[in-house]
């Protein structure tokens, strides 16, 4: 690890003063201390942002605000969060490990930068850690890769579970930089690779992340997580699905589908939604539905199983929510 | 929490000397003032600095559970957090685990159930199953089995960690 100043921010502006002079935020530290260990990150300045007010968990009758300090067990364990968007709950348990999840902020799960094996070791060719280096994981060991939202430049799936399940709810990020308060749609916060796969992100230099609103509909109240991956347990996603869905009638009123596993970010479903909604339910309606999880998939040299992995996974998850009581 | 000095020139030379800070902590019940380089983890800090050699370095990378401590009342590994972030915290490791010379329930039901082999890992089983009993997730030995997957075991006692984790739930 190389040597950096540490300081803690007191309040907002010290952080995003600190920010300004390229100092980097941390709270729970998870991701940010392997990598520095790995001397992937390599900051000159580190400033512990845990003693800003970004804590609390409040529920709405239309919104849900979540401090991006908030713990992932917290978040969790939320009685609200648990009742109203089993989906965000499931999604946090089926990450990591129960001490992580103790640790681990809202803000820094967004922010959680790519497990691509290449990315992580430092004399390999990767455009996220080094631009123009190349990719090694095109050439190299895909298998955990991702199908979708690939370039040339970078096949890296995003981590986070939690992500999936807020794309899927169409959650807001609230960020904060020294010029105000801005807000961005979880779909548009982060950035597909492209040709500049080291922007992983819309949020502004030096900005903060202070908190996610998740607007409160329906839907999300039959929702539910379903991850697949080599281990039962502690184990990064194949394939996941984030569902939710309205049904009145026998019929569908509402749906939200994203995937998780398989994108460069976490990946909505636009299609499938629109091949549910209004339709009667029935198991061939999940299952042609599905049929759209992978479209515009672009395999690997490893990873083509992946296509019909998607397609199964996001089947089950709608027939399991659309049976839940 | 007294911050060292800035280094000078610190963004083009990174290989002069790392600034240092001074944490006060309660470690085991007794309150300690420790200076620690700003890049020594928290394990390194109670296994080297401390003394407290009981919590163990497995992987170093968050994914054994091996350095599993207590922190204000919390499971949490060890290994991907630094020790000057917490100054004020009240830790309890493995050393801390025994009251008047009795070992912690948990200790003497992974005694009573054989529930190790090489014992590389017990030390962040037993704090990580004091955090799940804590916790309430040992209503089935699935739920157990779930709620300490960030434990791993390469000698495979995992049958007898969770029929430890679950007599001592029921005896707590």
């Amino acid at each position: 690890m190389f040597p950096f100043t540490f300081s803690k921010a007191r309040d907002e502006a010290s952080a995003l003063a600190a920010a300004v002079s390229g100092a980097r935020f941390i709270a729970g530290g998870t991701t940010l201390i392997d990598l520095m260990r790995e001397t992937v990150e390599r900051p000159a300045a580190v400033v512990d942002i845990n003693a800003l007010p970004y804590r609390d968990i409040d529920l709405q009758p239309s919104k849900l605000r979540i401090g991006s300090l908030v713990r992932m067990s917290e978040l969790a364990a939320h009685p609200g969060v648990r009742g109203q968007f089993p989906v965000i709950a499931q999604a946090l348990e089926l990450s990591a490990s129960a001490q992580i999840r103790n640790m681990a902020s809202i803000g820094g799960n967004l922010m959680q930068r790519p497990r691509c094996l290449y990315f992580r070791d430092v004399s390999a060719a990767c455009n996220r850690r080094a631009p123009g280096s190349g990719c090694a994981a095109i050439s190299g060991r895909n298998r955990t890769h991702a199908i979708l939202g690939t370039s040339d430049g970078c096949v890296a799936t995003h981590p986070s579970d939690l992500a999936v399940a807020l794309s899927a709810l169409d959650a807001v990020v609230i960020t904060r930089d020294r010029s105000g308060e801005y807000r961005i749609g979880v779909s548009d916060f982060f950035r597909q690779p492209g040709g500049t796969p080291d922007q992983e992100h819309n949020l502004s230099a030096g900005a903060l992340i202070v908190g996610v609103e998740v607007p409160v509909v329906p839907e999300a109240r039959r929702s539910g997580y379903l991850k697949v991956r080599d281990r039962e347990s502690f184990e990064f996603a194949l394939a996941s699905a984030a569902v939710a869905l309205d049904i009145t009638a026998g019929s569908v009123r509402a749906a939200r589908v994203a995937v998780g596993g398989v994108g460069t970010v976490p990946w909505r479903l636009p299609a499938v939604e629109r091949a549910i909604i209004g339709r009667t339910v029935s198991p061939d309606l999940w299952r042609d539905a599905a049929l759209h999880a992978a479209d515009g998939a672009k395999p690997l040299s490893e990873n083509a199983f992946k296509v019909q992995l998607v397609k199964r996974t996001v089947e089950r998850q709608l027939a399991t929510v659309a049976g839940l009581p | 929490m007294a911050t060292g000095p800035i280094i000078a020139g610190c963004g083009d030379d990174r290989h002069e000397e790392a600034a240092t800070s001074v944490v006060r902590m309660r470690l085991n019940g007794e309150a300690r003032e420790i200076t620690v380089d700003n890049r020594t983890s928290l394990l390194d800090m109670l296994r080297e600095r401390a003394n407290l050699t009981g919590t163990k370095k497995g992987c170093d990378q968050g994914a054994c559970g091996a350095c599993t401590i207590m922190m204000n009342g919390q499971r949490v590994i060890s290994c991907l957090t630094l020790a000057v972030m917490h100054d004020g915290a009240d830790i309890t490791t493995i050393e801390g685990l025994e009251r008047n010379g009795r070992l912690h329930p948990l200790q003497q039901s992974f005694i009573d159930e054989d529930a190790f082999q090489c014992g590389y890992c017990t030390a962040g089983q037993i704090m990580s199953g004091v955090g799940c009993i804590k916790e309430g997730h040992t209503g089935s030995p699935a739920e157990i089995r779930e709620w300490m997957s960030g434990n791993i075991c390469r000698c495979g006692a995992y049958t007898n960690i969770v029929t430890a984790i679950a007599s001592a739930a029921r005896s707590t």
